[in-house]
């Protein structure tokens, strides 16, 4: 990056005008180097994508995915959730699956907590990193786990002060960032406030989770200034639902705002419980042809991750929810 | 960094230049615009230093200089600056921009299933109720290429014409043209590419005998006062050729524009683009052309179209192409998706306070109907996601 500097003579004082700029090898034009060189990817797909997926996956199936994703390059893969089975029939082999996976060096194999139980079930399974996973919206903390924001809050000091003292990083969630199924719209500040109350109980990252996929860069760019102000942009991640299309244009909007760290499912697994037959989570394979097409590192094999996608779409029975993977098996 | 007199550094980070890219002349311009003449440019290794890095954004940083509220005084405008870079982190974008329908004609161009004119006809009326202003109602090529297109005449005759509305059609050659306003064309458009291979696989000629051509249709147009669009095709990468410099869509932009297009629509046709290679390639053909005649036409072959059309709003374009619930698929990617779907566009922008005049819910209708009668679901998320709401 080439600077630029200015000097001016005032009275009194020389000023100093200094352009954090990049120049445009082909002209005198200056632009702000807005993109990071680096985006670390958070791949969610065991956890949250197949969370939301219909069919109960075998654990053999899980361990497989997990397996292939640990070749790709992937620096973080969310590997299961030690929730009741009786709530999440799906993650109900969570123990098996932690212990049952291929942990590949430099990777980390994060696990969600909600409660203390969820947290000791999954030490003694072997979890290195945990998550817990709070709500900006009243509605939706009492549908979703049976309580409001303050009282799961109470819960997860709980599991990140136990996590602290055997030093398990804890990552936060705050879901319903840009709206709310039952609720509608949520107030940015009460997104900062959970994201604040996390931060500062401990965890190391906040992923500001757009639940039901209808934010825009307009609503984005306004939650993240508002939580950019009690949590520093560098602990921040985002974590969108593709549901309205809308997935791409929030993560560029958030990453011009600071942002390095992206939450994706490999083939865009996982469908929206509230909008029934619509898809969820971005998946990981557009996020990533989308960042490198900008000349932003991930450190991420596309093609592996397509291969992981086409496995268990192909148990699945289903299409991939990726374009990139649809456009690349059917290229003429 | 102290000095014999006072020194105030102060590091200002330009406003994006995706939306107006400031250039060096223009920032010194500003600055003799205050009757400051700048006494010394430097390049290079400033920025190096540590100390000056940890300043970050002023002013709350600036902490070592006595006279900082008096240099405020002294330059407003140097406060109306620091004010600005403070909403950096917002992007300026427009408060209207123009949506350009083309469902009817490079949606249904590209399915499979020959729809019969009525279903067309009724496909155009329905989008003429919704606000939008433009819909690129057919194609005068020759229905031995393109069967689909084959009853322009009558779509054209049969349509209900709404007021406000301008029905744009595809005319590549002078019968074409003719054809056209025979059967009563008010504005007709043009179809370049950036890609010489995909121009004689195209339409089997050169860009350049392409461009003589157009300049036919264009010269006759004209004259009887027919407003003419000019679309690039293979903007951002070519199915034959790949990577196409940018300076190759700046050309052909600029001749079209200079022949007399009155707006110049940048296609990524196989929908290999990125806010990468979009901004790179709107850079260069905003050196040619005005970027108020500029247009984009994204493919979401890959998922990037609304990133793309985010991209070229924050450089200053104002009129996006797009099709009614995503018609039309990708014949480079068979399976896949091809042109952007309004829905989606309309959803990003109005979540935006962004105005288009546009009427999301009758869009998801018009594109309820044309995707029951072609059998398949639609390829708009938001029309998917509406239907389903629990």
């Amino acid at each position: 990056m080439s600077a630029l500097c200015i000097k001016l003579q005032l009275k009194g004082y020389q000023l100093f005008l200094h352009f954090n700029l990049q120049s445009c090898p082909k002209c005198l034009h200056l632009y702000s180097h807005e993109y990071p060189d680096f985006v670390k990817i958070v791949e969610v797909g065991p956890r949250d994508g197949l969370q939301n997926e219909k069919e109960i996956v075998p654990t053999g199936v899980k361990i497989q995915l997990i397996d292939m994703l640990s070749g790709t390059g992937l620096s973080v893969i969310e590997a299961t959730s030690f929730v009741s089975s009786k709530w999440v029939p799906q993650m109900s082999d969570h123990t098996e699956v932690l212990r049952g996976i291929q942990r590949a060096p430099n990777v980390r194999y994060p696990v969600l907590t909600p409660n203390m139980q969820g947290f000791q079930d999954a030490v003694a399974a072997g979890a290195t990193e945990v998550a817990v996973f709070g709500s900006a919206s009243e509605t939706f903390s009492r549908k979703n786990i049976n309580c409001s924001v303050d009282e799961s809050m109470l819960r997860f000091k709980e599991v990140i002060t136990l996590a602290k003292g055997q030093h398990i990083p804890v990552r936060g969630y705050v879901s319903c960032a840009l709206g709310c199924p039952h609720e509608g719209h949520i107030d940015p500040s009460k997104v900062a406030q959970v994201a604040k109350s996390l931060y500062e109980m401990g965890c190391y990252e906040i992923s500001l989770g757009d639940t039901i996929g209808v934010g825009t860069p307009g609503s984005m760019c306004e939650m993240m200034q508002t939580v950019m102000k009690e949590v520093p942009v560098s602990a921040l991640a985002v974590h969108c639902h593709d549901t309205y299309g809308q997935a791409l244009p929030n993560i560029l909007t958030a990453l011009q705002m600071g942002v390095r760290v992206v939450d994706s499912a490999v083939a865009g697994l996982g469908g929206c419980p509230y909008a029934q037959g619509s898809t969820g989570n971005v998946s990981t394979e557009d996020v990533l042809y989308m960042l490198h097409g900008m000349g932003i590192e991930t450190g991420v094999n596309l093609a592996k991750v397509v291969e992981a996608g086409d496995f268990i779409c192909n148990f699945l029975c289903r299409k991939t929810n990726s374009k990139v993977a649809q456009a690349s098996s059917k290229t003429l």
